[in-house]
């Protein structure tokens, strides 16, 4: 019988009884052949494993591919208890890549390079991609400082719940100790933002204890009742936001309730003057207190200019009482001229700051008109049709271009800045203005003029000048 | 200081805050109208509207 040669590596065996002479070089020649299997850089001879039940393949180094570039690492942690399962799939069915291991809830982690993506495909598209398409995460509205509805861009110095930009609001305890603008000093912002919230303090002022000097915003219940804070199942969010100061140190805010009752004082530090700095805080839900859910006020997210012991705590704990920055915090106020810039502000649920939740301009307007709405701003703007029920009074109905959270409060520029027109007969300026029959779904402004206007007729009312404003709030 | 406003119509669903003659709806809803609420608590009374 000749040598004959077995099935996989097709080593040589030996005849039995033959190859007195040569049965040596035929053994080593099958050694070498086994021995090239395991060849370090994995360009050995190609075999198969059949890694049976209960048995393991220990990994530590590379796959490669066939050209022998790099194809897999595995990564070590000491003492893992969780794993990742991969299953295949009968006709049909989709593979499945899961967390599996010992824990009873497990996460999971994609985790791209840089600023790489993360992206999924159906059909060959991209349908899911996590740098840019997870959108309404961030229950902060106006977060990038894109709206400015009141002002125009144009400076304030806020008074005691004062808003400046959309949605942001100061407490302060003093007046004229500081002003707030959008884009204030003109400096480029973040990359990927056009705006930011600029304060800057107007003198030296010294804190008493219980001054107060904020930037804030309040979430209406509905947009954080998910969060399911005063209960056991409160979820961790973190706040994230691009910060510049003309100072240094350790700065302060607050995550408060709409009461006023439980308060978070949190910290941060700018490390260089006049330096755009991204900073995040995490925070555990709190599983106490008093938290409201549908259109109140449900969550105070506060930025601390300057605050007295009285309403400072102490970081990184909850406290039933209304504290709106950490102990020993930066004052802002405190130097005349320093300046305070913040942007990209984003408040989500879980413990890791993602990418900020950029959305639609339109979008972004309409959740802030949720809250304020602005009528006016251009000459010779209509407003819309009016019917006067008297010879002095008219009055014109609008639907509101979003339901807002409640009925508005109504505010006005000079009266004289509108302009009444019945019929023929010609345009009279108003001399006051009114809320007639107001909702959260339409509302009817009430114009008052001096004479002419006739019972019963249609006109209208528009703008006279660019200064014209009607200012409507629902805000928290 | 407040001050009732009887509309065109003749209804008051509105008062007017005299300090920045703001037109404030009878909504619970509404934080300026909660603020008129507690200053009437305080045993304050409005000015009654023009007739």
């Amino acid at each position: 019988m000749a040598d004959t040669t077995t099935t996989n590596l097709l080593l040589t065996k030996p005849e039995i009884g033959a190859s007195t002479d040569s049965w040596g070089t035929k053994i080593n020649t099958d050694l070498d052949s086994l021995d090239a299997v395991f060849t370090g850089a994995g360009t050995g001879t190609s075999v198969g494993l059949n890694i049976g039940s209960g048995k393991k393949l220990k990994l530590v180094g590379d796959v490669i591919d066939t050209n022998g570039n790099e194809l897999l690492k595995v990564s070590a942690t000491a003492s893992a208890v969780n794993e990742v399962t991969l299953a295949n799939a009968a006709t049909g069915g989709a593979p499945t890549l899961t967390a599996s291991g010992d824990d009873t809830n497990i996460g999971f982690k994609l985790v791209a390079k840089g600023t790489g993506e993360i992206t999924a495909k159906v059909n060959g598209s991209d349908v899911f991609n996590a740098s840019s398409n997870f959108s309404f995460k961030n229950r902060i509205i106006n977060g990038a400082m894109v709206i400015d509805q009141r002002n125009a861009g144009a400076s304030v110095t806020p008074t005691n719940v004062q808003y400046s930009l959309d949605r942001w609001q100061s407490f302060v305890s003093a007046a004229s100790k500081f002003t707030v603008q959008q884009n204030a000093g003109s400096v480029t912002p973040p990359a990927g933002f056009i705006n930011y919230l600029g304060a800057t303090s107007s003198s030296a002022y010294s804190l008493a204890a219980g001054d107060y000097f904020t930037i804030q915003q309040r979430i209406e219940g509905y947009n954080v009742s998910d969060l399911n804070f005063g209960s056991s199942n409160a979820k961790t969010i973190t706040v994230s936001f691009w910060v510049r100061s003309s100072l240094t140190g350790t700065f302060g805010g607050a995550i408060s309730n709409g009461a006023q009752n439980r308060g978070y004082p949190f910290t941060y530090t700018i490390s260089s003057a006049n330096t755009w700095e991204q900073k995040s805080v995490t925070i555990a839900g709190d599983t106490t207190g008093t938290w409201e859910t549908t259109n109140g006020n449900g969550m105070f997210v506060i930025f601390s200019l300057g605050t007295g012991t009285t309403y400072s705590g102490t970081a990184g704990a909850w406290a039933g009482s209304a504290l709106l920055s950490a102990t020993g915090a930066t004052s802002v106020v405190g130097t005349n001229g320093a300046t305070f810039y913040i942007t990209g502000v984003q408040l989500e649920k879980g413990s890791t700051a993602t990418s900020f939740d950029y959305r639609p301009y339109g979008t972004e307007l309409a959740l802030c008109q949720r809250y304020c709405q602005v009528w006016g701003g251009s000459s010779s703007q209509m407003l819309g049709t009016a019917w006067s029920f008297s010879t002095t009074a008219t009055v014109v109905s609008c639907l509101r271009p979003v339901v807002m959270r409640g009925t508005p409060t109504l505010t006005t520029s000079t009266v004289g800045d509108w302009t009444v027109f019945n019929g023929g007969a010609g345009t009279s300026s108003a001399t006051a203005i009114a809320l007639n029959r107001p909702s959260p779904y339409s509302t009817s402004f009430e114009f008052t003029v001096a004479s002419g206007l006739t019972s019963g007729q249609a006109g209208a009312v528009f703008t006279a000048n660019s200064n014209a404003r009607l200012y409507e709030s629902a805000e928290l | 200081m407040y001050k009732l406003y009887k509309n065109g119509f003749g209804d008051i669903n509105t008062v007017i805050r005299l300090s920045d003659n703001a037109f404030i709806p009878f909504d619970p809803a509404n934080t300026d109208y909660q603020a008129y609420l507690k200053w009437l608590e305080e045993g304050n009374e409005p000015l009654p509207a023009d007739e």
